[in-house]
């Protein structure tokens, strides 16, 4: 009897709390975003926190009321970015804009100096506790590989040869956990379209930093001043690259006397579609680098000093310039002035 | 006038429910990290609580008590407590977003503060009228919300410092979080 009292008296209390909670969500109802709670049933629900937001919530969150983009989720495939898209009401974002980690050093076992031999735990952080590590640069990638053993993705691995660490672009997440694992700093996440890229972090100059180093940036400034279209600036003795500005010209690769700043994918060229071209000279007005060669009203062709700007591509009024990839290396003396064009003698009709 | 005088320094010194009772760390490790939503957390936590024990009080006098349920406590006052910090979320949700943020998911967790339920069990135990009951557990919150305040602006202050990697983050904050015990410890010599 007394086990009937207490379940009676405990459930009227439920009943009665249920009640009270219904009338409370009803007063206090927030009008939610019916896209947030879409997107948050989609997201992994990991809450790795790879998109800098607390969580698969806050991201949803972020997401639907646009302050996130809609591909925020750096670990969601490509088909999940795409559903949140149309969720949205946007476009597919461009997959090819994603990010992965890039190993800011390429300071290996032959250019990089090293102060002493380290026989210690085989891990970066107990390495960096003796001397800020064993190499003699104390920006380099001691290549101990604690970003190998944080990494959920089995992404990045150790090169045996250059005991630098490599990253597998196809699996790489862009979850940054690499970069908050590294104690020398030397990840950074980066978009995979980057044409050119600094990798080195050591900010001192010139011979300070050739004592330590065949392959660090020593700061002077030849890729600042080599770049046509002012993408980079010196800040702290390194080039910044403004890849919003950056058109991957590679001047800058080209001019790095100890290729510290490197081009990442193989160098593309301008190709005139010859029977779509009306001979209008926009492209050659355009192209820097003095590539395009053609009279007015007759067919351009590209010659060799072509970087893969695209500058002409997307200047080209009748689209038929192509990039494509490079067969043959870049030669700057096949260059012709910049100066206009001179206009040939137009055939009279 | 005076005993109340007594309550309110005991739970806030003396017998305090964190430093003295060991109640209630996970938000006191949690939610210290910033003075601001520490704040925030003190100020729910005070909400919740001296609401909780008045329903409470309420709940044992005319409910429990006539059945025979005393028992029941646990259960019961659990149930009421989970209740209450529904209601105070849908509130803050609507009226307060930007504590509702800030608090994220410790907000829940205030279900599961073991304060909360030490609290009202510690009243109900002590059979006190209505008023006592309420004002006690206010005076609990107070300070826990005391030590919860202190304890953020001691983090605060170790978040700049500079630590030995193995004591950064949680193992130094426990560590101060220990002293702080041993130092409230000192008040138990207070009389009146």
């Amino acid at each position: 009897m007394e086990i009937m009292i207490a379940a009676l008296v405990l459930g009227a209390m439920g009943i009665v709390f249920g009640l009270v909670l219904t009338a409370t969500s009803k007063i206090f109802a927030v009008p939610s975003d019916p896209r947030r709670d879409a997107v948050r049933d989609i997201l992994p629900g990991a809450n790795c926190g790879g998109c800098g937001y607390p969580g698969c919530d806050g991201c949803a969150d972020a997401i639907a009321s646009g302050k996130a983009p809609v591909d925020a989720c750096p670990v969601c495939s490509a088909e999940v970015k795409a559903k949140i898209a149309e969720i949205m009401g946007q476009e597919t974002p461009d997959a090819s804009n994603r990010k992965i980690a890039r190993v800011l050093c390429q300071g290996d076992c032959e250019s990089a100096k090293q102060k002493f031999e380290y026989q210690g735990i085989q891990d970066c952080n107990a390495a960096c506790t003796v001397g800020e590590g064993y190499k003699s640069c104390k920006f380099a990638c001691l290549g101990l590989g604690t970003c190998v053993k944080v990494c959920p993705f089995d992404a990045i691995h150790i090169n045996p040869e250059t005991k630098l660490p490599v990253v597998d672009e196809e699996k790489c997440a862009a979850c940054g956990k690499c970069v908050a694992a590294c104690p020398k700093h030397v990840l950074e996440l980066a978009s995979v379209k980057n044409e050119v890229a600094l990798l080195c972090r050591n900010t001192d100059k010139l011979k300070a930093v050739m004592d330590v180093c065949k392959t660090g940036c020593i700061g002077c400034q030849k890729c600042a001043k080599a770049c046509k279209f002012e993408a980079i600036t010196m800040v702290n003795n390194l080039p910044v690259i403004d890849y919003e500005k950056c058109r991957g010209c590679r001047m800058c690769a080209e001019a790095c006397p100890t290729g510290a700043i490197t081009a990442l994918k193989p160098r593309q060229v301008a190709e005139i579609d010859q029977s779509g071209c009306i001979g209008c000279t926009i492209c050659a007005k355009n192209c820097k680098f003095g590539a395009i060669e053609g009279s007015l009203k007759h067919p351009h062709k590209v010659n060799a000093a072509c970087t893969g700007c695209g500058v002409c591509a997307s200047k080209c009024p009748k689209k038929v310039i192509t990039m494509k990839e490079a067969t043959e290396p870049r030669d700057p003396k096949a260059a012709v002035e910049a100066a206009p064009v001179k206009p040939a003698e137009a055939p009279k009709a | 006038m005076s005993e109340y005088l007594v309550v309110f320094i005991g739970y806030l010194l003396m017998n305090n429910y964190v430093m003295g009772q060991t109640l209630g760390l996970c938000p006191f490790m949690g939610v210290s990290k910033r003075y601001d939503t520490a704040k925030g957390m003190g100020m729910a936590v005070i909400f919740v609580i001296t609401l909780a024990s008045f329903v409470t009080w309420l709940v044992n006098e005319y409910l429990l008590l006539p059945f025979g349920l005393e028992y029941m406590q646990t259960i019961a006052f659990i149930l009421v407590i989970a209740v209450l910090v529904q209601i105070v979320e849908m509130a803050l949700k609507k009226m307060l977003p930007v504590l509702y943020q800030a608090l994220g998911v410790y907000l829940p967790l205030i279900t599961t503060n073991c304060v909360v339920l030490g609290v009202t069990l510690d009243n109900a135990s002590a059979e006190m009228n209505l008023l006592m009951s309420t004002f006690c557990g206010f005076a609990a919150s107070v300070g826990f919300t005391f030590a919860l305040l202190l304890f953020a602006c001691i983090r605060e202050k170790l978040a700049l410092s500079k630590m030995p990697k193995w004591m950064d983050g949680f193992p130094g904050a426990l560590i101060a979080a220990g002293l702080m015990a041993i130092a409230f410890k000192g008040f138990s010599g207070l009389s009146f």
